[in-house]
């Protein structure tokens, strides 16, 4: 017997899916998180989980992790003091930062801007120079800089050091030497230096970049080195721990501790490779998902199955060069908090959350404002009286009372607020859903929505109205489902190389040797953990553009179509998106960036075992009678077990859909079904 | 207006109740429409002006003319008022002349690009964009020459045009004008990205109405105008006294040796009403210092300003726009007559929002920010690199962000919307020049309660033989503070020749030579500090020393004694305020730095420049 285990640690909780290997069998557990140290909770859920099992952890032998630990740092600016070299005349880097202040005309009145993350009185100079070729022009001055690291060593401050100089992204040679002379000062702490974690042009994103990844090491490393100990212990040697990265791809817990800046979007990458693994395996591999959480909600939109990928990250107001799943996040969760202004009296929802604590007023914990959670109890979405698996208790009055905060000072019901203040928070997540798709150049018709994370369920069927996107998808867990996406995840390693050539200045033979040369080093991790030569497989990737502009495609193809049909493959296929995206493209000046290979483990087919055989009637599914609020009055409504539901039965709207960890919301005029992998399809009814 | 609008579809359209939540959805999405404008726009441009700094300004607007979403407010009216033809539907048009738009952009190098939205043959709304063209032609690069005494002289002049004729493209009328700029290239890809952009506006507005209808999308257009007039009702009410209040503020000097040219301005409020009035304002410049300001466009800047310091949250548009009235004297620096020069007009501009903010913020001192970056200098540097190919870099210059209510003024910084700076690692892969350094410049943002950000120092090496120009201010007058904060510090520019030799170049100056490994040090000015610098946490002050943004020597202007081990001696920091604030006496509302007079007779010594003349003026033609 052998198990794999997907384990997502979130801000509250800390979510469990336990796989066989062989048949496919799966358990999930759901325990509290523990922000002090993450790997207490993890454990805590893997006693939890064995024990409700039966399954011995000692068969558990691989562990795929995904981790907010990284971004928490960021969010909480909990992280690492960094210390930072940078280039004479180049100390105030992060201070100036690109000279932007948010906002219109005036915005500048409001701005604050956010403590540096490498504090000035941290940050020192080198006399060093490398010129826009990559040449230098003046030497590292070794001594001095050695001089200036001991004074910066002596203040006691320094807990993670950085180096960044101009132009390193073309030659890295000075950073070397002086990452070889800081380690003989600050021997025992880790060093980024930015020609190694973000070979890319710009100077200030590269250093903030590389700053971040310092600033969220030293947390990371001793996250990972705990939680191996402890897993070993646990598990004996064989385990194998990967941790998920933001990209969506998994990495070996060395080298995300590493390079822990590529696992800012960790948790998100998570939510969307499992909704690709239960969409792909009932057969929509166009889909656009939505992870509706309490503060925010992530979307994603994925073709072929295949998850897009970014070249930056953003995480609170940081953004950095590290490629990311692509994620667009935007303020509204079911904490999300509704206000009216005084001098429009427009209705607001969000961005500010009412978080776990106070949290919305229906939980009582402290709560008062009306929140989109609020809404959802007084339209009766998430009815007050259902108690499944022990949900946290709701009440209603409470709800009621903060709503008609907004009510009274719109003059509307409370039934009519409450349906406003949904409709604005869907009206952002459709904002959010369109900023990936037809802003793309994609048109949502023709792709299925997913929704998930703790609230989507209960809007997803209203989105799904505003998309058009059908059927709309509830994939089984829904609130487990990042654990699903840790576990059933490719072990995948890339590299890259700057190239900068334009297209009819290089051949494909030089290109084809540069690749080669990137796919020895992609595959080298794989090779190191014991994955075969046969079970890999490698794509290249080229980002262009028209040389002069800032924005690129990158231009995914594998060796053999390089072979048949040359570099006329990126001309083509760039113009071809180019023109999706903008409405024309250009005849010359196509310009290579970047090349990458990209590494995969082929995927090790795993059994789902979908939905038992139930043989269940609809009323035997039936849990009791409910009323919901929709467009303006309340229907008669009918509240379903999930876990009962199987494929020969049709749920027609108005109904809920309940199970353990969600609430699923059908409408009026629509009807759920379910799929041999368990998903709740919703879809226009039959006429 | 209407009447030159071709609809082959005669039907009205019908103002009927939306629901408010109706109302919130559309304009969320015009909002988002407006962001994708930009968002299309950078992705597409190709120079470095519009893709790196974002010197660029999208909006939408009813089928009035009057804009719904947007920064700059609208132009349209004026737009069509000097357009002769007809327009329908597929046609797109452009301009570049103040003259013939009512100033809806003020200097030639902003070009317009404008797009009436039809949806089954009726017009709904329009989308327009302007963005900063690298080249405009004229007498030198870059297009905004300072010794320019007339427009003609400013490059290529468009006047409102068809760019496209029922979808179809102009391409002779295209050709036309790119032969006459010296960026040919460049500017056809951004005026094609801003037509791009216009195009995505114009296909979410016909989305929207096709969802919600016709009737909602133009009546819910016509509710946000009013919503924001009833929110800029009560801000008016709130910040425009009845009383009339007066500020000015200056335009260091001309360019050919003359100045300050003063803006004044006087306002007060009516019953509903505010009124500002430019009577005192200083004739119209020799130069190309003039700044042709519509009336609107104020009416934008003070509505704009003004929710900002309230409630950003309030959509900003042209609803309030009968709650102002403005009155700007003809052939005065704000109006100057044709064919007056215009191209440096950013001066007069960015000094335009250090007058509103010390006129507004006399009657709530308290709520006031002292004086800005209230500019974009400029950098011009040209000439033929080692391959005999000719380069144009054009730089905006960024600085301190005054001392404000909320708190210190960020350093090196931009007042304008979308505004940054271009990375250097990019400038150096493209232009032969190295920055030898990018720093700000300690000491030099205003002390204060809250301390002004500090101008930034970037020093340039050219690494070829070449031409600079410059154009930049306050390096005369103060970066005021105020409610007792002290002006930040001036502009410098010193030229460093490879033999050692150093000059101060003048703020305004175009042609000059450069030789491969000239440096040019480019120190912008530092933002005025607010509040009593004495009352100051001296563990803040003794905090940007560690961070080298004050010197020990400049924690003094704060009255705080700084030891050599870097700590706070605070005997004597207790006693030197003691000292400085009995000296002082009480604080004042702005600290200018002293009289006009005073700052002249310092001039020469101060700065190493010769004041300028009193502007002499000729008689501006009627």
């Amino acid at each position: 017997m052998s198990y794999r285990l997907g384990v997502d640690v979130g801000g509250t909780f800390t979510d469990l899916l336990l796989i066989n290997e062989q048949t496919g069998e799966t358990f999930t557990a759901k325990v509290p998180s523990t922000p002090g140290d993450s790997s207490v909770g993890v454990l805590n859920g893997i006693a939890r989980i064995c024990e409700e099992s039966g399954v011995d952890a000692a068969h558990i032998n691989r562990v795929m992790h995904g981790t907010t630990v990284a971004t928490n740092a960021v969010l909480t600016g909990k992280g690492a003091k960094v210390g930072l070299v940078t280039t004479a005349g180049y100390q105030q880097v992060l201070q100036v930062a690109r000279s932007f202040c948010p906002g219109g005309l005036g915005g500048w009145v409001s701005y604050v801007k956010k403590p540096l993350l490498a504090p000035l009185e941290l940050t020192i100079e080198a006399d060093e120079r490398m010129d826009a070729k990559g040449q230098p022009v003046k030497a590292l001055d070794e001594d001095k800089l050695r001089d200036d690291l001991k004074a910066l060593h002596a203040k006691g401050e320094v807990e993670a050091l950085t180096i960044c100089f101009i132009n390193a992204y073309l030659n890295g040679e000075h950073e070397v030497r002086a990452k070889q002379i800081a380690q003989e000062i600050f021997t025992d702490m880790p060093i980024s230096i930015s020609s190694e974690v973000v070979p890319e042009m710009q100077e200030y994103e590269r250093t903030e970049t590389t700053v971040i990844n310092s600033y969220v090491r030293p947390e990371v490393a001793r996250y990972v080195n705990n939680l191996n100990a402890a897993l070993e212990e646990k598990m004996g040697d064989n385990l194998h721990l990967s941790i998920l990265r933001s990209d969506g791809g998994l990495a070996s817990a060395r080298s995300a501790a590493d390079n822990p800046v590529n696992l800012l979007m960790s948790g998100p990458a998570g939510g969307v490779t499992g909704a690709v693994h239960f969409c792909s395996r009932a057969g929509f591999d166009n889909i656009l998902t939505f992870d509706m959480g309490g503060t925010s909600t992530d979307v994603a939109l994925i073709q072929n199955g295949k998850p897009r990928v970014r070249r930056e990250t953003r995480v609170g107001d940081v953004t950095v060069r590290a490629p990311s799943v692509d994620v667009r996040t935007v303020g509204a969760g079911g904490g999300s908090l509704a206000f009216v202004p005084e001098l429009t009296k427009a209705l607001r929802v969000g961005p500010e959350s009412a978080g776990a604590v106070p949290g919305p007023a229906a939980y009582m914990k402290g709560g008062e404002e009306p929140t989109v959670c609020d809404a959802n109890v007084v339209l009766g979405y998430l009815p007050s009286d259902v108690q499944l698996g022990g949900a946290m208790a709701i009440n209603k009055d409470a709800a009621v009372k903060a709503v008609k905060k907004v009510a009274d000072a719109m003059g509307l019901s409370v039934e009519e607020a409450a349906e406003g203040i949904i409709k604005i928070v869907n009206e952002a997540m459709f904002g959010a859903l369109r900023l990936v798709s037809v802003e793309q150049g994609f048109d949502p018709r023709q792709f299925a929505l997913v929704g998930f994370g703790g609230a989507g369920p209960l809007h997803a069927n209203a989105l799904g109205i505003l998309t058009q996107s059908w059927p709309t998808i509830i994939p089984p867990g829904p609130g487990v489902l990042c654990a699903y996406g840790d576990a059933t995840t490719l072990v995948r390693d890339e590299a890259s190389l700057s190239y900068v050539k334009l297209v009819k200045n290089t051949s494909k033979e030089e290109l084809s040797q540069a690749l080669t040369e990137l796919k020895e080093k992609a595959t080298a991790t794989l090779n190191a953990d014991g994955i075969s030569k046969d079970m890999q497989s490698v794509t290249y990737q080229a980002d262009v553009r028209y040389t002069g502009q800032a924005f690129q495609l990158s231009i995914e193809f594998t060796e053999q179509e390089l072979q048949e049909q040359g570099l006329d493959l990126l001309v083509k296929q760039f113009d071809e998106e180019h023109t999706q995206l903008f409405t024309f493209a250009l005849e010359e000046g196509h310009e290579i960036v970047m090349i990458r290979a990209v590494a995969l483990a082929q995927a090790g087919e795993l059994e789902v075992t979908g939905v038992e055989q139930r043989s269940h009637s609809l009323d035997e599914c039936k849990i009791h009678d409910t009323q919901f609020y929709y467009e303006g009055c309340y229907h008669d409504a009918i509240i379903y077990d999930r876990n009962k539901l199987h494929d020969k039965l049709v749920v027609p709207g108005p109904a809920i859909v309940s199970e353990m960890d969600s609430t699923t919301v059908v409408l009026p005029g629509y009807e759920a079904t379910v799929d041999s992998v368990g998903n709740l399809l919703i879809n226009p009814a039959a006429q | 207006m209407r009447e030159k609008i071709i609809e082959t579809n005669s039907a009205a359209f019908s103002r009927i109740d939306v629901d408010t939540v109706t109302v919130d959805i559309i304009e969320n999405a015009l909002r988002n429409a407006r962001e994708e404008m930009d968002a299309v726009l950078f992705r597409t441009a190709m120079s470095p002006g519009i893709r790196e700094q974002g010197d660029c300004f999208p909006m939408i607007a009813n089928r009035d003319g009057k804009m719904v979403v947007g920064q700059f407010g609208s132009f349209i009216h004026g737009f069509m008022q000097a357009y002769e033809g007809e327009v329908e539907e597929g046609d797109i048009l452009m301009t570049n002349d103040p003259y013939m738009c009512n100033a809806a952009v003020s200097h030639l190098p902003d070009w317009i690009v404008l797009v009436p939205i039809f949806k089954d043959g009726r017009h709904i709304a329009w989308s327009a964009m302007f963005g900063h063209m690298s080249d405009n032609g004229g007498m030198v690069p870059g297009s905004i020459p300072i010794k320019a005494t007339s427009i003609y002289q400013e490059g290529i002049r468009i006047p409102p045009t068809k760019l496209y004729k029922k979808g179809e493209l102009q391409s002779d009328i295209l050709e036309l004008i790119l032969h006459n700029v010296r960026t040919p290239q460049w500017n056809r890809f951004d005026l094609n990205a801003l037509v791009a952009a216009c195009n995505t506006a114009a296909k979410r507005c016909k989305e929207i109405a096709e969802r919600f209808g016709d009737d909602i999308f133009y009546s819910t257009m016509e509710i946000m105008l009013e919503r924001n007039k009833i929110a800029m009702s009560a801000i008016i009410n709130m910040l425009v006294p009845e009383e009339p209040r007066s500020f000015e503020d200056y335009v260091c000097d001309d360019g050919m040796g003359m100045g300050p040219y003063k803006i004044k301005c006087k306002m007060w409020r009516e019953g509903e009403k505010a009124i500002f009035d430019f009577d005192g304002t200083d004739p119209q410049a020799q130069s190309s210092i003039n700044f042709y300001l519509n009336e609107e466009m104020f009416k934008m800047f003070f509505g704009s300003f003004t929710i900002n310091l309230v409630d950003p949250q309030i959509l900003f548009n042209d609803g309030f726009y009968d709650l102002v009235e403005v009155r700007i004297p003809k052939g005065s620096l704000l109006k100057p007559n044709f064919p007056a020069a215009l191209s440096g007009r950013t001066h007069a501009l960015g000094r335009i929002f250090d007058v509103m903010g010390g006129l507004l913020g006399q009657g709530a001192p308290e709520a006031m920010n002292a004086a800005g970056f209230s500019d974009s200098p400029h950098l011009f540097y040209s000439g033929y690199d080692d391959n005999g190919e000719w380069f144009q870099l054009f730089q905006i210059g960024f600085g301190g962000i005054p001392g404000r209510p909320v708190g210190d003024g960020p350093d090196g910084h931009s007042l304008w919307p979308g505004f940054t700076n271009v990375p250097n690692e990019f400038i150096e892969a493209y232009f032969p020049l190295r920055v030898e350094q990018y720093r700000t410049i300690p000491d030099s943002g205003g002390a204060g309660l809250h301390r002004g950000g500090n101008g930034l120092s970037v020093a340039y090496r050219f690494l070829c033989d070449g031409h600079i120009a410059i154009h930049d201010e306050r390096w005369l007058t103060y970066p005021w503070g105020v409610n007792g904060g002290e002006p930040g510090r001036r502009s410098t520019k010193r030229l460093v020749r490879t033999d050692g030799s150093e000059q101060i170049l003048p703020a305004k100056c175009d042609d000059i030579e450069v030789r491969a490994g000239d440096l040019l040090y480019f120190d912008t000015w530092g933002g005025g500090g607010w509040g009593d610098p004495y009352q100051r946490d001296p563990q803040l002050v003794l905090a940007d020393v560690h961070r080298d943004l004050v010197s020990i020597e400049g924690a003094k202007r704060y009255g705080v004694v700084i030891t050599e081990d870097l700590t706070v001696d605070e005997a004597a920091t207790q006693a030197l305020r003691k000292t400085l604030s009995e000296q002082r006496g009480d604080t004042q509302l702005f600290n200018k730095g002293g009289s006009m007079d005073e700052i002249k007779a310092r001039c020469l010594e101060e700065t190493g420049l010769e004041p300028p003349v009193a502007p002499k003026f000729r008689q501006a033609r009627a």
